[in-house]
């Protein structure tokens, strides 16, 4: 499917999203509270089955974070990136573990990095950081380790 | 067919099986385990002899290189990247390269995008020949091992004279690449190919017909296609379930195209059939390299780039495929000299979920067989 069809489904499935154009891909922005529906729409409609998930990943933008997901299809070859924009004092969004399942490891990944709550995930411990890890999220923008970090 | 695996999140909550007989043990491998190539550590819940679960802890090789980058310059931050995946160092920094020019729109000199392949199908040479090595020493045979540091050797000392390393190459530049190449590089290059044309067949015959090696992996660590998928998995180990998911074919980068060479896919999806794949592909890498070495345009090594990279705002993500799987780069610029965000799609941390559905079930002997195909690069999953 080209860029134009994407959108016309995109739209179909949910009016309320925002697509932007210019990237590589498409970039839908969505709300985070349509977000477990949604995703069980992109994986299993036809024509759209965007079957894997090859990037997950957070960025702060300091006033909030937001969240990337790299989709593509390995039936049709189309990719398209989804973004949904969180608070970032009470950062709360649904996983997606179910739908794709190599997001559990990533959601733990985000979890412990930028301090984003993944909504009904399995088994939401730390991964990288070690056990008993207290204190601020290390990816975050306004993160200060005076002793690890080496400011260049 | 797709498996749901169920997730076991507390232990402690399962009931506990009556007497001695039945109970459950728990067991480390790692972080310090010859079987773990590095430091991984796995906690195995155990009944009798069969897995019940795996559970990987990472981190102890964490060093944020994530973060790291953000406060470095686009010319920098590609060094950080070799210590990633150290086996395909050259990938790893082709990658970002990649990225980096994707953002400010340079076209490199055919000179640079030829090179660029060559070393990245030396790199992939490399990297199997010491994952065989490594996995069939993981599977109880010593001699591969140095038969494969042998060839390995070989290829090194190439980088050697052309890179100045031998590990961590930092070779790929944005623009192209950092030297021209040695004038010895070609005439080794061809030492190189006959000599592992023959080798590669004793390689066959040592261990791919070896009764013992294909008892302990053929129906070992079956993982479905529609699981592949689901888990991310790429590379290698994914064409083994027959996903086709080579970026060299599907979204060509540089000259790969313009090349002969074939996607090697799988249809056995057990550990056998990933070892198939990789023995497959370390003859289309000779066999790309073979196509190339006597093709080498003349003319400048890199493009002219200003001294100061500064990519303009926005997002920019590229991808390669490494010698385990789909290296991906994604960089959010804000206009400035140094990225604001970098995320490295690491092919092995997307792997490494796919071990718990993997290995559920099977016996504990086996789990060192299926983590010896997936071929982990422990750089690589903690980044």
């Amino acid at each position: 499917m080209n860029g134009e069809e994407l959108k016309i489904k995109l739209a179909e499935l949910l009016p309320d999203i925002t697509i932007e154009e210019g990237g590589e891909w498409l970039n839908v922005l969505i709300a985070p509270s349509s977000w477990l529906s949604f995703s069980n729409q992109l994986r299993n409609t036809q024509g759209l089955d965007l079957d894997y998930l090859f990037c997950l990943t957070c960025v702060d933008w300091k006033t909030h974070l937001t969240m990337v997901y790299h989709l593509t299809s390995t039936i049709h070859r189309h990719s398209i990136v989804i973004k949904s924009n969180l608070d970032r004092n009470k950062p709360e969004i649904e996983t997606v573990s179910h739908t794709w399942r190599t997001a559990e490891f990533h959601e733990r990944e985000v979890y412990e990095l930028f301090g984003v709550n993944f909504l009904n995930h399995p088994d939401l411990r730390l991964l990288i950081l070690p056990d008993g890890w207290e204190g601020k999220n290390p990816m975050r923008k306004d993160y200060e380790d005076p002793i690890n970090i080496i400011k260049l | 067919m797709y498996r749901q695996t169920e997730i076991i999140s507390d232990l402690s909550k399962t009931p506990p099986s009556e007497g001695l007989e039945g109970a459950d043990m728990i067991i480390n491998i790692g972080p310090q385990h010859p079987a773990t190539h590095g430091v991984l550590h796995l906690v195995i819940t155990l009944n009798g002899e069969t897995i019940k679960k795996v559970e990987p802890h990472l981190g102890y090789i964490h060093r944020s290189i994530e973060k790291m980058c953000e406060s470095l310059s686009y010319r920098q931050f590609i060094y950080a990247t070799s210590r990633m995946d150290y086996l395909s160092s050259h990938i790893n920094n082709h990658g970002c390269a990649l990225c980096v020019e994707k953002g400010l729109q340079i076209e490199i000199p055919a000179r640079a995008q030829v090179i660029r392949v060559l070393m990245d199908e030396l790199t992939r040479i490399a990297s199997h020949t010491l994952w065989w090595g490594a996995m069939a020493m993981d599977v109880g045979a010593l001699t591969p091992f140095f038969l494969a540091f042998r060839e390995r050797e070989m290829i090194n000392d190439i980088m050697e004279e052309t890179c100045g390393a031998r590990l961590t190459m930092n070779y790929m530049v944005p623009g192209g690449v950092m030297f021209d190449l040695h004038p010895n590089f070609q005439k080794k290059v061809k030492e190189f190919i006959t000599h592992f044309k023959n080798k590669i067949d004793e390689y066959d015959e040592l261990v791919t017909d070896n009764v013992i090696f294909r008892n302990r992996t053929e129906n070992v660590g079956v993982i479905s296609k529609e699981d592949a998928i689901s888990y991310g998995m790429s590379g290698p180990s994914a064409r083994a379930s027959g996903v086709q998911c080579d970026i060299r074919k599907l979204y060509p980068y540089e000259i790969y195209n313009q090349l002969q060479f074939e996607e090697i896919i799988e249809t056995g999806c057990d550990s056998f059939a990933r070892y198939l794949v990789r023995m497959k592909e370390m003859r289309q890498s000779l066999s790309i390299v073979e196509q190339l070495i006597d093709n080498i345009p003349d003319g400048e090594f890199q493009a002219k780039t200003k001294a100061v990279l500064k990519l303009p705002k926005g997002e920019f993500y590229s991808r390669v495929e490494t010698a385990r799987g789909e290296f991906g780069v994604y960089i959010v610029s804000e206009g400035g000299t140094t990225p604001y965000r970098i995320k490295f799609r690491s092919p092995g941390f997307s792997n490494l979920s796919s071990l718990d559905h993997i290995a559920r079930g099977s016996k504990i002997g086996d789990l060192v067989a299926i983590m010896g195909t997936l071929d982990f690069v422990i750089p690589d999953i903690d980044r």
